[in-house]
């Protein structure tokens, strides 16, 4: 078990290695790093002026050393002005001259600045990561149960009424990405002049002009009801179709094994069944499904908080991208990349523990 | 002129979907009546799901086909006063124009019906297309992966896994910018990619008629120069008849939905293909002494044809989804393109006040994919039953 682990967290680390490269190479490219000098030193610079921009910020070093420096295994760029004052990449991150080190690259824990956010990429991420957190937290705390419960539901009587009805509504889900859900539930419940708002209202049942709110900056420092529920929904509804669909598959495997007909003929209820014998071993499947989604959920937390302009980790990897913000977009990339290998590696290892038929020898 | 009601927006949209309808129609009445004879396809006609996902893939493609007769307005010219203007609004001065928006206008005065309908055809030129050329690298991989096994299998492995280890939409930011369409780097990326569905072919095949060098030789050489043709004209925009031509734009979206796709179905081949190998007719053509490449690809691969075929539906919806996400952040196409993402990306700053713009395009795209989740759901079925 300990040799596996390691054997994974080996690949984990050549994996990131080789993302991480590929990241810096496409943010590097000559025309990135032009687009770059623009946006922070005037959009009206002419060739030689973007050249001189790169020379004296340490963009002109080839792009293999550049990668160094920022890992930390090279020592960073330094240079002398004129005036006798010292700039460098370690001077810039660390403040003074003497405070810097020779290294100063995500090994030495120095994850570099960003253009964009003119702050530390360090305390940049940190903060929206916390508040992506919670968005995620919500999120999962609303998909996971209800996939289960839908994908149970329907699993449970294969072929009857309520299987087919649930199905279809996890195919509807799963087919309704966050795009065009948001879009429905905000021209939906968040509207003052159309859906179900302004007939709420006319009715008294609220208070507001609007059900929910369709931009969730305020719950930066206030999380409510209104502000919070529809980017919830929106990254959970997408997720939970494929959930419940694993989740019934399995179930209704389950549902034909020998052992649940003995329970039956044993005169155990129905609902006992379901409960004590079924249920353990249909959620085997569903777990690691649920692992594996977590970084597709990703996908829908970016669109989602670009969306409702909620300001955390999506949105800011959307700010890096678009502003090409390159230390901010590969820390961005780290710590996506390690989502995905760190949930690959739990659905492995929990699988493992769930599932007594598999050893790794 | 007064605006038209609900039931008067929908009489008219009816009205100009007649091609579809009479296209339906006669689709389906050709395939019920001759169900029994035509294999899957046939069997579908027996799952109430399966038919109505049919439909509904069968309904768009018919609008992107017939967009020409079908669209009111041109998806591109702006009628003054009719900014933001709610669905059924008349044209103040029609001339010879259509005299109403029947979906409303957008906020750059568009008519939303005729755009909503040329997006149907820009999707529908790409999704099926990204997703087979993906099916062909995948399979082009994971058969011999699975097959061989090995370092071969190792390593083809690690690369999938290192590109699925990227999230998607990181991908697209970086792999789909201006400054990147400027760099060698999409048109390499589509040589390679591209360079496979011709060898694909070619060694299909090669593998099946190399008994019969006449016929062999005339099969590849016909692949071969149709192969080359295309590619001259799809990677380097280069075709001298002027046929195969694909802007830088489309280039680098293509390549990077194709990008996403493949390694997925690599997996997938690669475990069918490790499922299969160890069937009795795989050793009967081993001891027949058929070539590796002939097992893989007329032994294996028709053999692995349901699980693929119902993957394939699902891909062009996943397909259709990633074309949505590129256009809603903007990346990839022109301002102007009428496609759904780049539609709903540019009704959303409105969203509260007017949504028709938005929503038209949204559920659009919406029933597409649903429909083809349907359809798939339903060819599963059938296919399963056997």
């Amino acid at each position: 078990m300990l040799l596996f682990l390691f054997r994974r967290i080996g690949l984990m680390l050549v994996t990131a290695l080789c993302l991480t490269i590929i990241v810096f190479a496409l943010t590097n490219m000559p025309a990135k790093l032009e687009t770059l000098a623009k946006t922070q030193a005037g959009s009206r610079m002419t060739d030689a002026e973007v050249d001189r921009w790169l020379e004296r910020n340490g963009y002109a070093s080839p792009m293999l050393v550049r990668y160094g420096e920022w890992l930390g295994v090279l020592p960073g760029w330094v240079r002398t002005e004129d005036n006798g004052t010292v700039t460098g990449r370690c001077v810039a991150l660390r403040g003074t001259a003497e405070a810097a080190g020779e290294r100063c690259g995500i090994l030495q824990g120095d994850w570099g600045f960003s253009t964009r956010f003119r702050a530390g990429v360090a305390e940049v991420l940190t903060a929206r990561l916390g508040a992506t957190g919670l968005l995620m937290l919500w999120v999962l705390a609303v998909m996971v149960p209800m996939a289960l419960i839908v994908g149970i539901l329907a699993g449970m009587r294969e072929g009857s009424r309520t299987d087919r009805a649930l199905s279809t509504f996890a195919i509807a889900s799963t087919a309704t990405p966050e795009y065009v859900s948001g879009v429905l539930l905000i021209a939906l419940l968040a509207s003052s002049t159309v859906g179900l708002s302004p007939l709420l209202v006319s009715w008294g049942w609220i208070d507001g002009p609007v059900l929910f709110q369709g931009n969730a900056r305020s719950a930066l420092d206030d999380i409510t009801f209104s502000n919070f529920t529809l980017p919830v929904l929106t990254i959970a509804l997408y997720g939970m179709g494929y959930v419940a669909r694993i989740t019934r598959a399995s179930m209704t495997e389950v549902m034909t094994q020998q052992y649940i007909r003995t329970a039956r003929l044993k005169g155990v209820s129905f609902g006992k069944i379901v409960v004590r014998h079924a249920l353990r071993n249909a959620l085997i499947a569903p777990f690691t499904v649920i692992m594996l989604q977590i970084p597709w959920l990703l996908n829908g937390v970016v669109i989602s908080e670009v969306l409702f302009s909620y300001p955390g980790f999506g949105w800011t990897l959307y700010e890096a991208a678009i502003n090409n913000d390159i230390e901010l977009l590969l820390a961005s990339s780290v710590v996506a990349v390690v989502v995905v290998l760190v949930t690959q590696l739990i659905s492995d290892v929990g699988y493992v523990y769930l599932n007594p038929r598999i050893r790794i020898s | 002129m007064e605006p038209l009601s609900w039931f008067e927006i929908l009489a008219r949209i009816a009205q100009q979907l007649l091609p579809v309808w009479v296209a339906l129609v006669l689709t389906y009445a050709l395939s019920i009546r001759f169900k029994r004879r035509l294999g899957l396809y046939g069997k579908l006609f027996d799952s109430t799901v399966g038919m109505i996902g049919f439909g509904i893939v069968m309904f768009w493609l018919f609008v992107a086909l017939f967009a020409n007769f079908i669209v009111t307005h041109d998806s591109l010219s702006q009628v003054s006063g009719m900014r933001n203007a709610v669905p059924g609004s008349a044209l103040r001065d029609p001339r010879d124009l259509y005299p109403y928006y029947l979906l409303g206008g957008d906020s750059l005065a568009r008519d939303v019906f005729s755009r909503m309908v040329m997006g149907a055809r820009e999707v529908l030129r790409i999704a099926p297309f990204a997703a087979m050329i993906s099916f062909m690298i995948g399979i082009t991989l994971g058969l011999p992966a699975g097959y061989f096994g090995g370092k071969l299998d190792t390593g083809l492995t690690f690369l999938a896994n290192l590109v699925l280890a990227f999230p998607v939409i990181l991908l697209f930011f970086l792999l789909v910018a201006p400054e990147i369409q400027e760099t060698p780097i999409p048109r390499v990326m589509a040589g390679i990619l591209f360079l496979v569905p011709i060898l694909f072919v070619t060694v299909l095949l090669n593998a099946r008629f190399f008994t019969q060098p006449a016929k062999r030789n005339l099969y590849v050489g016909i692949v071969l120069a149709v192969g080359a043709w295309a590619y001259v004209g799809l990677v380097f925009n280069a075709d001298p008849v002027g046929l195969w031509s694909m802007s830088p734009n489309l280039l680098n979206v293509f390549v990077a939905v194709v990008f996403v796709n493949a390694p997925t179905v690599f997996r997938i081949v690669r475990g069918i293909t490790l499922d299969i190998k160890t069937r009795d007719y795989v050793a009967a053509a081993q001891t027949r002494g058929e070539g590796p490449w002939y097992i893989m690809l007329w032994e294996i691969l028709p053999n692995a044809r349901g699980p693929l075929i119902v993957d394939f539906c699902l891909r062009i919806g996943y397909t259709t989804i990633l074309l949505g996400t590129l256009g809603f952040f903007g990346l990839g196409v022109s301002p102007e393109s009428p496609d759904w993402g780049s539609t709903i990306n540019a009704g959303r700053r409105l969203l509260t006040v007017y949504p028709h713009p938005a929503l038209v395009p949204a559920l659009s795209l919406m029933s597409l994919v649903l429909g083809l989740n349907l359809l798939a759901d339903g060819l599963r079925e059938e296919s399963l039953r056997d």
